[in-house]
């Protein structure tokens, strides 16, 4: 922990990212740090999932038990989900929706296992948001003819003036940053809270202190995953239209 | 004028705590929905689960920006870009 903070007094207070190893990587110095281990533990717990619900998929049975019911229930809970919010265009984006609401439903409640969550990282945050601001733009383009999108980004003013352009552009741009910072800054102040509530009164947090874990880890994860797979499939739905 | 390096890490705390200031809209904001999705549930009981999906979707993004102000001073904090 860096000195000179208003924090001080507690000595314990960490909740920085570490470096572990660096190397360096066409004369640029590149350094592997915790978010990228965490990164991986999710990740290997996922395809650990993903293995055993093949598996267990590979023999099902027509009265699901045991296993075959709680993946069976994950992936309807998910289907119902997409179909709920996009509808007829639910189909296309149903995998990549599903992953991404596991991936970051995984990261944000690693909390409780200890480690840092790597959500709480705006390098994994950032690229999320990029995929789904590059979906929404590809969309836009795949489903409209160059026409069409001229007139909606000067939509309030007439196709022929196109002064209100550049603050629609704006309002394009602005979509990934408030997506990936909205998630990232979520997740960090629950990491921070806990940090201090650890750090600084470490010898009177007994019991109580798992209430907050409910509150900033599952509520706020919870949501905050939620929230995110809704914009996106909003966003997706307005760039599609009612295109078939 | 010359400031020293302590003096930057007071005005940085300041600036952190002003920019904490932030976290006054969303809350007003979010009790104005929540104000709202009781009396909508008070309404029409029977909607309760998808009034209370929306108001937490709007709540969620109404936090932005008080997520922002947060952002801010974090930053302000802890990785002081106004230290030379």
């Amino acid at each position: 922990m860096n000195y000179g903070i208003v924090l001080s007094s507690g000595n314990d207070v960490d909740f920085m990212i570490h470096g572990l190893f660096k190397y360096s990587f066409f004369g640029h110095e590149v350094w592997i740090t915790t978010s990228h281990v965490c990164v991986l533990i999710v990740i290997l717990v996922l395809v650990g999932f993903a293995i055993a619900a093949n598996i267990a998929m590979k023999k099902a049975q027509e009265i699901p038990t045991g296993f075959q019911n709680v993946v069976e229930l994950i992936v309807e809970k998910l289907d119902g989900m997409v179909s709920g919010t996009m509808g007829k265009h639910a189909n296309k984006f149903r995998n990549y929706i599903g992953t991404v609401f596991i991936f970051i439903l995984f990261s944000n409640l690693s909390g409780l296992l200890g480690l840092r969550p790597p959500t709480a990282d705006y390098g994994v945050t950032l690229p999320l948001a990029l995929i789904s601001f590059f979906l929404i733009h590809y969309n836009t383009i795949k489903h409209h003819t160059p026409k069409e999108i001229w007139v909606d980004k000067c939509s309030p003013m007439p196709p022929w003036l196109p002064l209100w352009m550049p603050i629609n552009i704006i309002g394009d741009i602005a979509v990934p940053i408030s997506l990936s910072l909205r998630l990232f800054a979520n997740v960090l102040s629950g990491v921070v809270m806990m940090a201090l509530v650890y750090g600084l009164i470490g010898k009177f947090a007994l019991i109580w202190p798992a209430f907050l874990h409910v509150y900033l880890d599952i509520f706020s994860g919870a949501i905050q995953t939620y929230v995110f797979c809704m914009l996106t499939m909003t966003y997706l739905s307005n760039a599609i239209g009612d295109a078939d | 004028m010359e400031f020293n390096e302590n003096f930057i890490r007071g005005c940085s705390a300041i600036g952190a705590g002003l920019a904490l200031i932030a976290g006054i809209g969303p809350g007003v904001g979010q009790g104005i929905a929540a104000g709202h999705a009781a009396a909508a549930v008070g309404r029409n009981p029977g909607a309760k689960s998808e009034i209370t999906s929306t108001m937490l979707l709007g709540q969620a993004v109404a936090e932005t920006t008080g997520l922002y102000g947060l952002v801010t001073g974090l930053i302000l904090m802890f990785v002081k870009p106004l230290l030379p």
